[in-house]
């Protein structure tokens, strides 16, 4: 294992990081403003008010330009899986490629057949079918979330598998508690209540702008009202699902929960860190220690956040890394050494196999098995385990972020509500400010959310069972530097395309 | 119902599924065949704009057919999917770029403020025109010819000789490209291109109303048809000659086997049935405008559309049944994937079979949709009363 490819593991993370992330540029906003948009037609149905349909049609051209991006980096997604992790695709493909399927089956045609129909079907379909198809792409590109969101679910709590070691693969055996696992559920429901907020606020946001402007003064108070009411019950189901999300974290990948925490010593009562600065420790090099420069804590919450019960005991990262005997914690050097008596295992049991030596074929199966759950820690072997601890302040600074965002998302729709209610909207400047500044904040917040998400849980693809180190393709590093210089300029310029052309149709305003 | 099934069973359920998907997909390039022609059949600008928003309503039929082809070979044959794109990575990689550019092309093209021009993003078509027809049809191609990998899944319990757990590694040295390099391959990727272009200018026919156009698409027929059935027969006629590589039921041991396409061909008559009603009915379908334009222009597409699925589904029948590897190592005969060893597992295949009883009712609003929209043939000055243009 020493001549890993380091830079080829990292670029290729690097590459798919890349592409993941310009697709959640485009894909909350799709999950929010589909629905947006809906309650909007269906307003415009009930009452027939033709500046309904022009309000509607307005936030249709901005979803379209939205779309067409969204769809182009999805591509590059649901393939680089094959091109870049090749070996994940064939050690989990039994479980990850249904959702994969699935979501085209079920959710891509349905959304794309009644795009065709929302976009161009004005005048060719009636009314009521028209309104129908604008809800059945929403109902569509939530389906999409809902089944991309269980397979990354399931990297997080890789369950309802078996590993089968004639195939030397996972292999699925319960399709229902991948689906209903809890971490899967909490990803959904978080996921896409982040992309209902983001579309409410780009919807204030820009409805703030005209207010700002003085123009489309109407249309932009119709437009708030939608927006805000509907964000507004997002935000709370955010906090939610947020906080489910937090309780799934800590019960199924402490060590992220941790990291998020920068908790590094466990502790009962453990106290949330409200707020922290964080500084390096000097004294514990290579260790990733933090300690924190400035600190308000509120004692037991973390515990009762994690647990439900003030008095429980939260792991820290030296307990994980360490081992804590007395909470019934291994260490991450027992877990290697576990590892690797598993992967040894497989390879007698394959060996004895082909030989014919059942006996012996079956020892080693019995070995394997028990050894199994830190299957992937074997590939740590002669390395330092401290490798297993995720980017602390990373995860520390991003989970505060979003959270904090979450909130201040929250308290800005409830207050542009009451004031568009109230009629008093138009005279307030700051608020209206605020509002169109939190677009960018809004897609920041979501984007930190996946940092949490995905950095948190390094090295893992697969919760303990397998590391990015044993995931990638084979391919030289210079071909995937190559890709990833050929997407990052590509996406960048279309993102650049597609900014322009948005603040072009937005400049343009509804009444035209 | 499919729980019951025996494993191999539903192992060709499902190439019969991704098999048809991508025969599908093959005939819904027409889309990219038309995006060649938009400069060499649309003279004026509105002309182009014309052609352009004709595709333009399709094009999202096709690309999503692209993607849930690619997310069905992952679910039902993971070890292609890990074997193939992770080796032959430039090829595909070349193929996912150039249907990257086409996806904002037609909703960017004419939009003010687009920063890269009108132009660049006819190019953008141009190029996913090209490349996406060439290459796939390339790529499809060595499912006969076969590629140089291996596959071990011992690699993954190496963990002392220093070489990376990877399973499945890639001997030709670029990646994919050498793929292109192969003349047979080349045969069919000339093959699929020149008939994505007959397809467009039959679907053309079908839809547009404006005497000009009309008059340069019939010359396109001809000019694109003779291309196209050269390269066909030959690819054919090359592949009825050829060995193939024949797996052992009993063993699983891949051996070298002369004739075996055309034995698979006469060994499977069902499969011999629809290749020949297939390429009839590419044949009707090109034939009936050259011979009697006034009645049949519009008809065309129909013929050959469907001539198309069933030649391309046979065809990839003819790569997985009977006994066939249907990707190939040239490399190492024994690591080549075969519908029984690069499958999921029963389990897997039995839950997505449930989903795919989906799949007709898929098909169904889709037809229906799309009849709803296409009632009217679309004219250039149509086109100015339109609520969204690309
Ligand atoms: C507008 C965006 C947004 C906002 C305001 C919040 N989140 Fe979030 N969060 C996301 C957008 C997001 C996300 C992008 O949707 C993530 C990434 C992965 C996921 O499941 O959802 C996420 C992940 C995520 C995770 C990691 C889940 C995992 O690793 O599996 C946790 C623990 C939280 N969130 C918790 C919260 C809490 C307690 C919030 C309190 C207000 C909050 N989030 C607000
Ligand atoms: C739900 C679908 C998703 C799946 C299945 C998924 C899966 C993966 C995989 C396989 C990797 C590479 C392995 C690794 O480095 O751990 C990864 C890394 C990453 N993903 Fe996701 N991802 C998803 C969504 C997203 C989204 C929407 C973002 C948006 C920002 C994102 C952000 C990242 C980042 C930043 C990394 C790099 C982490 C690192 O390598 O250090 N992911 N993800
Ligand atoms: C690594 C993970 C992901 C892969 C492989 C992937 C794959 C894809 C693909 C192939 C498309 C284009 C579909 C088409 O042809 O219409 C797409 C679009 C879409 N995806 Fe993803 N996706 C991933 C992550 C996500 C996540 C995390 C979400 C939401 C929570 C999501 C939601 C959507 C939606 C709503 C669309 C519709 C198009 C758009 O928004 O512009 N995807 N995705």
């Amino acid at each position: 294992m020493n001549h890993i490819d380091f830079s080829l593991v990292d670029w290729s993370r690097a590459q798919f990081a890349l592409t993941a992330c310009y697709h959640w540029l485009f894909v909350p906003l799709t999950l929010g403003l589909s629905f947006i948009v809906a309650f909007m037609e269906t307003i415009y149905v009930r009452t027939g008010n033709e500046e309904w349909k022009r309000l509607t049609k307005f936030w249709m051209t901005l979803f379209g330009i939205n779309f067409a991006i969204g769809v182009a980096t999805g591509l590059i997604l649901e393939f680089e899986f094959g091109t870049n992790w090749s070996n994940y695709s064939w050690f989990v493909g039994d479980i990850f490629g249904a959702p994969l399927a699935i979501e085209g089956i079920m959710a891509f045609f349905l959304e794309t057949t009644f795009v065709a129909v929302m976009f161009f079907g004005w005048n060719k379909v009636n009314k009521k079918f028209h309104l129908l198809s604008t809800w059945l792409v929403a109902i569509g590109s939530n389906l999409s979330a809902l089944w991309i969101l269980v397979a990354n679910g399931w990297m997080q709590l890789p369950v309802g598998m078996k590993f089968n070691p004639d195939t030397a693969r996972n292999e699925m055996v319960d399709f229902w508690s991948v689906l209903f696992s809890p971490v899967a559920i909490n990803k959904f429901l978080h996921t896409i209540s982040s992309g209902y907020v983001l579309a409410a606020l780009f919807v204030v946001g820009i409805s703030a702008w005209y207010l700002l402007k003085k123009r489309d003064i109407l249309f932009a108070k119709r437009s708030i009202i939608v927006g805000a009411s509907f964000g507004l019950l997002a935000s709370l189901f955010i906090l939610m699902t947020g906080d489910g999300s937090a309780r799934a974290v800590a019960h199924h990948q402490p060590m992220k929960f941790a990291a998020m925490e920068n908790l590094y010593v466990g502790q009962q009562n453990a106290p949330l860190a409200a707020f922290g600065i964080l500084k390096a420790d000097p004294n514990a090099p290579g260790h990733k220690k933090m300690d924190f420069r400035y600190l308000v804590e509120i004692p037991d919450v973390l515990s009762y956040m994690a647990f439900l019960n003030p008095n429980a005991y939260v792991p820290g990262i030296y307990d994980l890394v360490h081992g804590n005997p007395e909470h019934g914690i291994i260490s991450y050097q027992e877990r290697v050494d576990k590892g690797k008596i598993a992967i040894d295992a497989l390879g007698s049991y394959k060996k004895a196999k082909a030989a014919g030596n059942d006996s012996l074929a079956s020892a080693s199966l019995s070995t394997f098995e028990t050894n199994y759950p830190h299957f992937g820690y074997g590939y740590y072997a002669n390395r330092d385990v401290h490798e297993l601890i995720p980017n602390i302040p990373v995860s520390f600074y991003s989970f505060r972020i979003m959270v904090f965002l979450g909130i201040h998302f929250f308290a800005l729709l409830l207050v542009v509500l009451i004031l568009t209610l109230k009629n008093k909207i138009e005279t307030k400047k700051v608020i209206l400010y605020t509002a169109l500044w939190t677009i960018p904040l809004a897609y920041i917040a979501s984007m930190l959310g996946w940092i949490v998400a995905e950095l948190g849980r390094q090295p893992w693809v697969i919760q303990d069972i397998l590391p990015t180190i044993a995931a990638v393709s084979q391919l030289k590093s210079s071909s995937v530097q190559v890709t990833f210089w050929i997407f990052a300029v590509f996406f960048t310029a279309l993102l650049i395309a597609e900014i322009s052309i948005m603040v072009r149709q937005i400049k343009k305003g509804v009444a035209s | 119902m499919f729980e019951a099934l025996s494993l191999i069973t539903l192992q060709q359920y499902w190439w019969l599924i991704v098999t048809l998907l991508g025969a599908l997909l093959v005939f819904l390039m027409f889309v990219q065949g038309g995006q060649t022609l938009i400069y060499t059949i649309g003279k004026t600008e509105d002309e182009r704009t014309l052609l352009v928003n004709l595709l333009g309503r399709k094009w999202e039929l096709t690309f999503t057919t692209l993607v849930t082809f690619g997310g069905a070979f992952f679910a039902s044959f993971p070890l292609f999917y890990s074997t193939s794109f992770g080796g032959a990575y430039w090829v595909w990689m070349a193929i996912l770029i150039a249907f990257v550019i086409q996806a904002v092309s037609y909703e960017y093209r004419k939009k003010p403020g687009n920063f890269l021009g009108q132009r660049t993003f006819e190019i953008f078509l141009v190029l996913n025109g090209l490349l996406g027809t060439l290459l796939i049809g390339t790529a499809v191609a060595t499912f006969f010819t076969g590629s140089a990998f291996s596959v071990n899944k011992m690699n993954l319990v190496d963990l002392t000789s220093g070489n990376m757990p990877v399973i499945s590694e890639w001997k030709g040295p670029a990646h994919g490209l050498e793929a292109a390099l192969n003349p047979q391959n080349l045969l069919l990727g000339l093959a699929v291109f020149f008939l994505s272009r007959v397809l467009a200018v039959l679907y053309f026919m079908n839809r547009v109303d404006n005497p000009p156009i009309m008059g340069r698409l019939k010359k396109q027929l001809m000019i694109n048809a003779i291309p196209f059935l050269v390269f066909f027969l030959a690819f054919a006629g090359w592949l009825m000659l050829s060995s193939g590589f024949a797996v052992d039921p009993q063993t699983g041991f891949v051996a070298m086997e002369p004739f075996k396409y055309l034995h698979n061909l006469i060994g499977m008559p069902l499969v011999a049935i629809l290749f020949v009603l297939g390429v009839v009915g590419v044949l009707f379908g090109i034939a009936r405008p050259i011979i009697n334009f006034k009645k049949c222009h519009a008809k065309g597409i129909w013929a050959a559309g469907i001539g198309t699925v069933l030649t391309v589904w046979a065809l990839l029948m003819l790569a997985g049944f009977n006994n066939t590897a249907y990707y190939p190592s040239t490399y190492d005969l024994q690591s080549s994937l075969t519908i029984a060893n690069s499958s999921s597992s029963h389990y897997t295949l039995t839950a997505m079979s449930y989903v795919s009883l989906l799949v007709p009712f898929v098909l169904a609003y889709i037809w229906y949709v799309w009849k709803a929209m296409d009632k009217k043939k679309i004219s250039t000055e149509e086109m100015e009363s339109e609520t969204h243009v690309y």
